[in-house]
């Protein structure tokens, strides 16, 4: 008896017919041994999901399975009849989603869900199945679970739904537990937690686990072994360690280099030019080969072999062994080089004070207000000229609804909104309007944040239109153009639609829609975390690039510390509508003080095994803003909470000119 | 020269047409909204009833034209040139139709009528037995034997029109094809054979010879004799049937018409703006809304009526008079008709609004009024679309339900829903009396069936939901 769970042989699974089809996989091999985590590495549309369910045989109608061969233990899962297919489904194979919202029916409780998985694949007659389901909830860690069973999905917390659904793929007792990008959809402190629990259960059942994922973070934190895809191939498979202190190929590579972090502060992010080539045709050479920097001739032309330089490693590349040879980095990548956190004059180009955004609870027949979300409840901050602040915390602390008070999209309840001598709050009318062309914002998603049914040109121009500015039609036209170069696209852009181009293209434009008005103060709200690592490099470099040349000021929402780290001179802690610490990056990053920094920056997967700090897990998810806690907001998941904590809010403490925490520890 | 009498829902339809127009310039410069109809132009079934509803189109624009036609010579008197009759394009193309008018009740391609009568032969004897009728058939020397060979022959004769006919637009289309495309003609007809076209030609020229062989065999009976039979008072059935078919069109379109620009206005602003804007439109939808529409309908005819029995001096012509109550049909069923549309779009915009690129349109300081007629506007464009195409079947239907009660059209006007009214005595009779349903129904029901496949096409089309993927 080999020790090897899923053997997958020369799998190729493509999408359509007729003339071309698309080749998602393209002739994949991968081994997964029994007890280990095996994660599968790589960006949006690479082909990762299409395996998972190329192993499941839940492949969209437009999809078939080519060629190739799938080994479950001995079994053939290609050659099994349908009706014992679905006996392998859930039982020797448990698979859980991205989204555990729309995994679960909302119409039917928790109990009845997961009473249903085990009723078909663990049908003991002698059993009870309720008690089975309150034992499957009680080992993801779900409290109170007699309670739990009755519920409805919509009265659990996304990471408890995440449990939920772990709980239903364990039901059968699963050898393989496929997990599909299960902890992008949650929150650090969140995905920690459920992190955590995985890797529990699989050292409690000795099952093996198959991980999707896009975050090299999380396969640093819990993966045994990792293979990169690229493209519909595996391009690199190694050891977890290996992977991480030598990768080969040179996609792996680009990508370490792309993740922005401290120690890329002063420079460039390395980019992967170009994209993905299309897959709906034969290659006759390597796939990577038109944005390699490392390319030789013989890439264009030959197919590469896969190269098995070790046990258990091998990389797809001409590059005898990868190319460790030259992991310097060209260069000229580092030319870019800013001058650090010098200290500008201190003259706030925005203060806010204040403010607070409720949005009233109405109820009954007659709609009378019974309460308020306080989804901001007092923030102050202030941003100078020419630096970025960052605002980070979990979904759902209000950090969107900052920037959008500020914008004075959303009014403010109460607080003040001075931008450069004005009150934006009260500013009416044309006033107002006329003074929107200083401070402009960049979404989340380039694709929504974009009129599909405008060309390219009409969207830039309508920002100049609406305030007057760019003159006659053909100076407008030479401006647009000019934006478009500013912001790395051909000229030829204007005359398209959106969907014409790729994601980071379309944030690009977004861009230059935002510049076209000639703001001083960008509020970014999450600009790159709906893009892919290589691409976010590329959006990342832009906007530094831009504040150099521009002097532009930007209120970066995020909550992706990485990007704090690289780009912001100050950051903002957030925490239920409220800041609860603010400093300098090397301060708060450093040095947290506050425990709910603390411990959101120790839920942060991190690469080097060196650098992690000790993870503090906090409990249970943050509360309803419609009813926050007394006291401190923090204090039911505090680690360190006291009895005074629950008496009142702290006030802010000033440590130093720029730094102030919120908590009663730091009180003398 | 007749004199050109516009009437309101002419002055409409030919309003509808200018926009229809207006919007396919539009549409053929804009890809996004030419893609969707190009995905209907691909649609074999689309495409089929898209010929059918092209000939109820064709028929209901020759019935919108009207005019007073001159009088002859001999009636005419100082100032007073023209007849005071009011009639259309159509009534001129089938004057063979409209002025052989029987006795009374005939079956279809009968010779004699259907109700026996004191006939006074040659020798001065009463017989009582079934007249021979006076157009139909009339060319007969004896029925009895002739009939069969006749009706035949006719058909056949209609058919070889017909097939010459088709030989020659299907000869002209593909001729134009293979120009365009810079084939050979027989190259064309190949591609067109094996169905290799983009466009489904082949269905469309099946669809268009059967279409074809119906018109000519119909034209060549019906002059000859009654194709559909007669009614009460004698006249033909087919015409009746004809001259439906703007009436149900009619309502169908300008109904639609009508409502719409409620039904936008409304429902975008009580999306986009909230607030109390939001609470007053819903309340006057659901208000309007829970009011049973047939009520409404009737209470708002009954009151026409009065008003035009009380001016009767105001209208010129019986048709005039008819016509105003059409329009008003079509008002009143607009009004009741806008909610479901409204409520549609106050859904959509509530999403739409809440976009990014609304929202990154306030930060640029861009009009309420511009980011409604540049954002919101064109991307609710489908919903109103498919409801439009959705919406005209059941209104056609909904005329004939109204006309059955009494409060539909003027019951001197032509509709499917009056001749089904007067057929529920006919049914009732003995021996029964069956054409004038039989050929309301039929053409009622070819015309909702392909507008409801071609609604089918155009919501494929449009539906965000079922694009993509392919």
């Amino acid at each position: 008896m080999s020790d090897v769970l899923l053997r997958i042989k020369n799998l190729k699974t493509w999408l359509g017919t007729g003339a071309s089809p698309v080749r998602a996989i393209d002739g994949i091999d991968l081994e997964i041994k029994k007890g280990e985590t095996f994660a599968l590495l790589g960006e949006s549309g690479c082909g990762k999901s299409m395996t998972a369910l190329s192993i499941m045989r839940l492949l969209p109608p437009v999809g078939r399975i080519v060629d190739g061969s799938i080994h479950l233990g001995e079994t053939s899962l290609l050659d099994l009849p349908e009706n014992r297919m679905r006996n392998e489904r859930g039982g020797r194979m448990g698979m859980i989603f991205q989204e555990p919202m729309t995994s679960l029916n909302p119409v039917l409780t928790v109990g009845t869900q997961i009473a249903e998985a085990v009723c078909i694949h663990d049908a003991d007659p002698q059993q009870d199945i309720k008690a089975r389901v309150v034992e499957l909830l009680k080992e993801v860690g779900i409290p109170d679970p007699e309670q739990r069973f009755s519920e409805y999905p919509h009265q659990l917390s996304g990471g408890m739904k995440q449990r939920v659904m772990i709980a239903m793929a364990l039901a059968g007792r699963p050898q393989l537990l496929i997990a599909d990008e299960p902890t992008t959809a949650l929150d650090v402190t969140i995905q920690a937690q459920v992190l955590a629990l995985m890797k529990q259960l699989q050292q409690e059942s000795g099952m093996a686990i198959l991980l999707i994922t896009h975050d090299l973070g999380v396969v640093a934190e819990v993966a045994d072994r990792v293979a990169v895809m690229y493209a519909g191939q595996i391009v690199e498979t190694a050891p977890c360690k290996a992977f991480f202190q030598t990768p080969r190929h040179p996609y792996s590579r680009k990508l370490f280099q792309s993740i922005p972090g401290r120690d890329k502060r002063s420079e460039r992010l390395a980019v992967i030019e170009g994209t993905v080539p299309p897959l709906d045709q034969a290659f006759s050479g390597c796939r990577f080969a038109g944005r390699c920097d490392v390319v030789m001739a013989i890439c264009h032309h030959q197919i590469p072999q896969w190269d098995q330089y070790a046990e258990g490693q091998g990389v797809l590349c001409h590059l005898q062994g990868g190319a460790e040879a030259t992991v310097e980095p060209p260069a000229s990548v580092k030319e870019h080089a800013v001058a650090a956190v010098e200290k500008s004059p201190p003259t706030p180009l925005l203060s806010v004070d204040g403010l607070k955004v409720y949005f009233p609870i109405h109820k009954g027949i007659f709609k009378r207000v019974v309460g308020h979300v306080r989804a901001v409840d007092g923030v102050s901050l202030e941003i100078p000229v020419g630096q970025t602040l960052a605002v980070v915390g979990e979904s759902g602390c209000g950090k969107t609804t900052v920037g959008k008070a500020i914008l004075q999209l959303i009014k403010p309840t109460a607080g003040q909104v001075r931008f450069d001598h004005d009150e934006l709050t009260q500013l009416r009318g044309e006033a107002l309007r006329r003074r929107r062309a200083d401070l402009q914002i960049i979404f989340q998603d380039p694709m929504a944040s974009m009129n599909p049914r405008m060309l390219v040109h009409n969207i830039i121009e309508e920002g100049m239109l609406a305030q007057g500015i760019g003159g006659q039609a053909a100076e407008r036209r030479m401006r647009i153009e000019q934006l478009l170069e500013q912001v790395g696209l051909p000229a030829s852009a204007a005359d398209r639609y959106p969907h014409e181009f790729s994601g980071g293209q379309r944030q690009r434009i977004c861009v230059a829609r935002a510049l076209a008005v000639e703001p001083r103060l960008i509020i970014c709200d999450e600009p790159t975390s709906a893009l892919d690592v290589s691409v976010q490099a590329q959006i990342l470099n832009l906007l530094q690039a831009l504040q150099q040349q521009l002097g532009l000021s930007y209120l970066f929402i995020t909550h992706d510390i990485a990007v704090v780290d690289y780009l912001a001179h100050e950051v903002a802690v957030m925490y239920l509508g409220r800041i609860v610490e603010r400093g300098t990056v090397a301060e708060v990053l450093d040095d947290p003080q506050h425990p709910y920094t603390q411990a959101l920056l120790s839920a942060v997967p991190v690469i080097e095994q060196a650098g992690r700090r000790k993870r503090i897990y906090l409990q249970g998810d943050m509360p309803s803003p419609a009813n926050p806690p007394v006291g401190c907001y923090f204090h039911p998941r505090c680690p360190q909470a006291m009895d005074r904590c629950q008496k009142s809010y702290p006030k802010a403490i000033v440590l130093s000119e720029t730094r102030s925490v919120s908590c009663l520890l730091l009180e003398k | 020269m007749p004199e050109l009498v516009v009437l309101w829902t002419d002055a409409l339809i030919f309003l509808l047409i200018a926009l229809v127009l207006l919007f396919g310039r539009l549409a053929a410069s804009r890809e996004h909204l030419r893609a969707p109809w190009r995905t209907v132009a691909r649609s074999r079934m689309g495409m089929g009833a898209l010929v059918v509803l092209g000939v109820y189109v064709l028929i209901g624009v020759t019935d919108s034209i009207h005019y007073k036609p001159l009088l002859p010579e001999a009636e005419r008197s100082a100032g007073v040139m023209h007849s005071n009759e009011v009639q259309s394009l159509l009534d001129y193309l089938l004057t063979p139709l409209r002025e052989q008018q029987e006795k009374t009740y005939s079956a279809p391609l009968a010779t004699h009528l259907y109700s026996k009568e004191n006939i006074e032969q040659a020798d001065g004897q009463m017989v009582r037995d079934y007249p021979r009728l006076k157009y139909g058939g009339a060319h007969l020397q004896d029925p009895q034997q002739d009939w069969a060979a006749d009706v035949a022959w006719t058909a056949i004769i209609g058919a070889q029109e017909a097939l010459l006919a088709w030989l020659l637009v299907v000869g002209i289309i593909t001729a134009w094809l293979a120009h365009r495309a810079g084939r050979s003609f027989f190259q064309q007809c190949q591609q067109i054979l094996y169905s290799r076209t983009e466009v489904p030609w082949r269905v469309i020229f099946i669809m268009l010879g059967i279409v074809l062989l119906a018109a000519f065999t119909a034209a060549n009976l019906g002059v000859k004799y009654h194709l559909l039979g007669t009614d009460k008072v004698g006249e033909d059935v087919l015409y009746q049937t004809l001259k439906s078919v703007r009436t149900g069109l009619v309502i169908g379109t300008l109904t639609t018409l009508i409502m719409l620009p409620a039904a936008i206005l409304m429902g975008i602003m009580a999306g986009y703006f909230r607030g109390w804007v939001d609470d007053v439109i819903q309340y006057i939808y659901t208000t309007l809304s829970s009011i049973p529409g047939v009520l409404l309908i009737a209470a708002a005819i009954l009151m026409l009526h009065v008003y035009m029995n009380n001016h009767a001096d105001e209208f010129a012509s019986l048709v005039e008079r008819a016509d105003l109550r059409l329009l008003f049909l079509c008002i009143i069923l607009g009004i009741t008709s806008w909610t479901g549309l409204c409520r549609l779009l106050r859904g959509e915009t509530l999403k739409l609004r809440e976009l990014d690129y609304v929202q990154a349109a306030q930060a640029f300081g861009v009009s309420h009024f511009t980011i409604i007629i540049r954002h919101i506007l064109p991307n609710v464009l489908h919903i109103v679309m498919i409801s439009v195409v959705l919406d005209f079947s059941g209104l056609v239907l909904a005329e004939a339900v109204l006309s059955y009660v009494n409060i539909g059209v003027d019951p001197t006007m032509n509709s499917w829903g009056n001749m089904i009214n007067s057929a529920r005595l006919e049914m009732a009779r003995e021996p029964i009396v069956w054409w004038s349903l039989m050929a309301a129904l039929i053409f009622m029901f070819t015309l909702v069936l392909a507008a409801n496949l071609f609604s089918d096409a155009v919501r494929d089309a449009f539906d965000p939901r079922l694009r993509g993927g392919k």
